[in-house]
């Protein structure tokens, strides 16, 4: 029980600095902020699965993938056409020329539900496959790549072109996807209306204990054997190789765990935006999630969270104030980022922790806020 | 695709053809900017589009300063050497604030240029505006010929086909057959080695990314021939051309030349017979597919690594 405590939460002081972000998230945000700042935070919290999966797959596997956006998209569509054909009821289409099926379908002329539609009528199996369908795609692109031994440079390019593709592809085929405008107008799950109030809280609720949960998991599978594995393929991958062990299908789990956690934020993002568009697919928008877990700090997992608040909050602020001067931000921060602080938020924090021995002097109650830090560390996990 | 007659579709071919030669073209460009600084460098250099928009705004504007001062019929020669050379002064000095400092961390300096790129797109906005420019071509640009009734032929295209001929050819001159070429494949295969011999590596950099950055800016000024100028113009474009540096072989001029010819070709026929968005999934799909069976490119050389 003790082991698996530590394993889980990182010991005393990793499960300090997920309480404080727990507090923050459950207690503090919702007191103080109103619904619409907590629905936007909502939407950052959705963004913030997509920095912990690239927390477990760049900053400890040392894979950089420029697609999570594709994953996080596909969990969130397959959630969105469940959605979608729950709000095209015959009764509320019945202007249509073909009433009970989407709006944007009747529009393109499509006269039946095509048949990858089909699954999406019912809610257990949309579940499966928000978690599914995204996976296998990892799945194949890994072991595609992987197998190969295509890595670093090479594999950041391949999935940035199946991001592009993706997006093109969902864009181009308006009648079975929506195009552009995505997929919108969502109302209900299962009679359940997700647009009032109270179902703004719940789902703002269990997405910061999905989050949670995500976090936890990822931090298992870092504290486990297999995390450390991760860091040795990190830095040397070809020492791993020869010691036995089959580096690709480590690679292709990890990128598989990653893209699961993506689809979930993704699907998150569907239930509470209550819309679902190509602009959350593409090449921009994966980029930008690499981004907030490069601020929070790419090897730590809370670091990745407040980082993807941060960068959010800053950029609604500014895009609202001073929508030019926002590209330039955040440009520069790209750049400050990789030249000054690559290990983020999370280091520069321990290196003052380290410097004015805040961890000694308040080791009892958040001595590490950061799971871990190469630099500093001395090695110990 | 079946109700054309076997004329008609020769015809459409022939053109469609001609057009992908056109896009060929400007994507050879890009790519052999991006052949230097990705193949031979390492660098991955996600701004590249934005040194080719640097090319074209410049020959935008010199058109407009032109047109000014009633030279429209010659500026498009000087237009095409200040794009180069501003792209190159840029480009230096980006390698010396950013871009040496991150050598050896292939990935980060993917990030900071893409944070780069997003500067720069801002600072197209600002100084030229969000909408989209076109240059005031010389008349001896316009039109078309027909080599038959039912093929035309844009001049323009004829004209930056040559131009990329000409870039292409030089840029072989250059890296294979003289010594500065020498000096940069030397610092690229072992810098160490390289540096034990008196080349001054450092310098030699410099001037590699500044080069791949300069003839980026000649893709911007042959683009601006075939279409028009925005902010966001070059990253349209920065996908395909990394699609052709992987695809054709990292370090291989022919690879890029090959793979350039296959992709623009591709793109552009098959978006003759299915929609624009389909033509290119098409293409990028059977890229994405031919990589992951052989990852190496097409034209790879085989090396022991």
């Amino acid at each position: 029980m003790n082991v698996l405590s530590e394993k889980l939460l990182g010991g005393k002081q990793g499960a300090v600095g997920l309480a404080i972000l727990a507090l923050l998230l459950f207690v503090v945000f919702p007191l103080w902020l109103d619904l619409f700042r907590l629905g936007l935070l909502g939407k950052y919290v959705t963004y913030a699965f997509v920095a912990i999966s690239l927390v477990l797959l760049w900053g400890n596997g040392g894979i950089l993938s420029l697609g999570q956006g594709m994953f996080f998209g596909l969990g969130g569509y397959c959630m969105a056409m469940f959605l979608k054909l729950e709000a095209s009821d015959p009764v509320s289409t019945k202007i249509q020329s073909t009433p009970g099926i989407p709006d944007f379908m009747d529009w393109n002329q499509l006269t039946a539900i095509p048949f990858f539609w089909q699954p999406f009528k019912s809610l257990p199996l949309t579940l499966l496959l928000v978690l599914l369908v995204p996976t296998t795609l990892a799945f194949i692109i890994g072991f595609a790549m992987f197998k190969r031994r295509v890595g670093g440079v090479y594999f950041a390019i391949i999935t940035q072109a199946i991001a592009l593709i993706l997006s093109i592809l969902i864009v181009g085929q308006q009648g079975y996807t929506g195009g552009v405008n995505g997929i919108t107008d969502l109302k209900t799950m299962l009679g359940w209306d997700i647009r009032t109030d109270s179902a703004k809280y719940i789902l703002y609720f269990t997405n910061a204990g999905l989050l949670i949960g995500c976090m936890l998991l990822a931090r298992y599978i870092l504290t486990s054997k297999f995390g450390m594995l991760l860091l040795a393929m990190r830095d040397k991958e070809e020492r791993v190789r020869f010691s036995g062990y089959d580096v690709s299908n480590f690679k292709i789990f990890i990128f598989c765990v990653a893209a699961m956690i993506s689809a979930i934020g993704g699907a998150m993002f569907t239930l509470q935006i209550g819309f679902m568009s190509p602009s959350f697919v593409g090449i921009v928008p994966s980029i930008e999630m690499v981004i907030f877990a490069a601020v929070g700090g790419r090897m730590s997992l809370i670091g990745a969270v407040y980082g993807t608040l941060l960068v959010n909050f800053g950029k609604t602020m500014f895009s609202e104030t001073y929508p030019e001067l926002w590209l330039f931000l955040m440009g520069g921060l790209f750049i400050a980022v990789v030249m000054f602080f690559p290990d983020g938020l999370a280091g520069v924090y321990q290196k003052y922790a380290d410097k004015f021995n805040l961890g000694g002097l308040a080791a009892k109650y958040f001595s590490k806020f950061t799971q871990w830090v190469p630099k500093n560390s001395g090695g110990k996990l | 695709m079946f109700d054309y007659t076997m004329a008609e579709i020769g015809n459409i071919v022939v053109m469609q053809g001609f057009s992908g030669l056109s896009l060929f073209s400007v994507l050879l460009l890009m790519a052999l900017g991006l052949a230097i600084i990705f193949g031979q460098m390492g660098v991955i250099n996600m701004a590249h589009g934005e040194f080719m928009a640097v090319g074209a705004y410049t020959t935008v504007f010199m058109s407009k300063m032109a047109v000014k001062y009633d030279i429209v019929n010659t500026y498009f020669v000087f237009a095409i050497l200040t794009a180069f050379v501003l792209a190159f002064l840029i480009g230096y000095l980006i390698e010396y604030l950013l871009i040496r400092h991150l050598y050896k961390r292939p990935l980060d300096t993917l990030l900071a240029t893409w944070g780069l790129s997003l500067a720069m797109q801002q600072t197209f906005r600002s100084i030229f505006g969000a909408k989209e420019v076109s240059a005031e071509l010389p008349e001896w640009l316009l039109g078309s010929f027909q080599p038959t009734p039912d093929i035309d032929i844009p001049i323009n295209g004829v004209f930056v086909m040559g131009l990329a001929l000409v870039v292409t050819v030089s840029v072989y001159m250059f890296m294979y057959r003289s010594r500065g070429g020498l000096r940069i494949r030397a610092t690229m295969q072992n810098r160490v080695m390289a540096g034990a011999v008196g080349i001054n590596t450092k310098k030699v950099d410099r001037l590699t990314f500044a080069l791949g950055c300069g003839i980026a800016g000649v893709a911007g000024a042959a683009f601006t021939t075939i279409a028009s100028t925005g902010p966001t113009t070059g990253s349209l474009y920065i996908v395909d051309s990394f699609m052709v540096v992987v695809f054709g072989g990292a370090a291989s001029l022919m690879g890029t030349i090959a793979s350039a010819f296959g992709i623009a070709q591709a793109q552009s026929i098959l978006q003759f017979f299915m929609t624009s968005s389909m033509g290119k999934v098409a293409t990028l799909m059977t890229i994405v597919i031919i990589l992951m069976l052989r990852p190496e490119g097409l034209f790879a050389s085989k090396v022991r690594k």
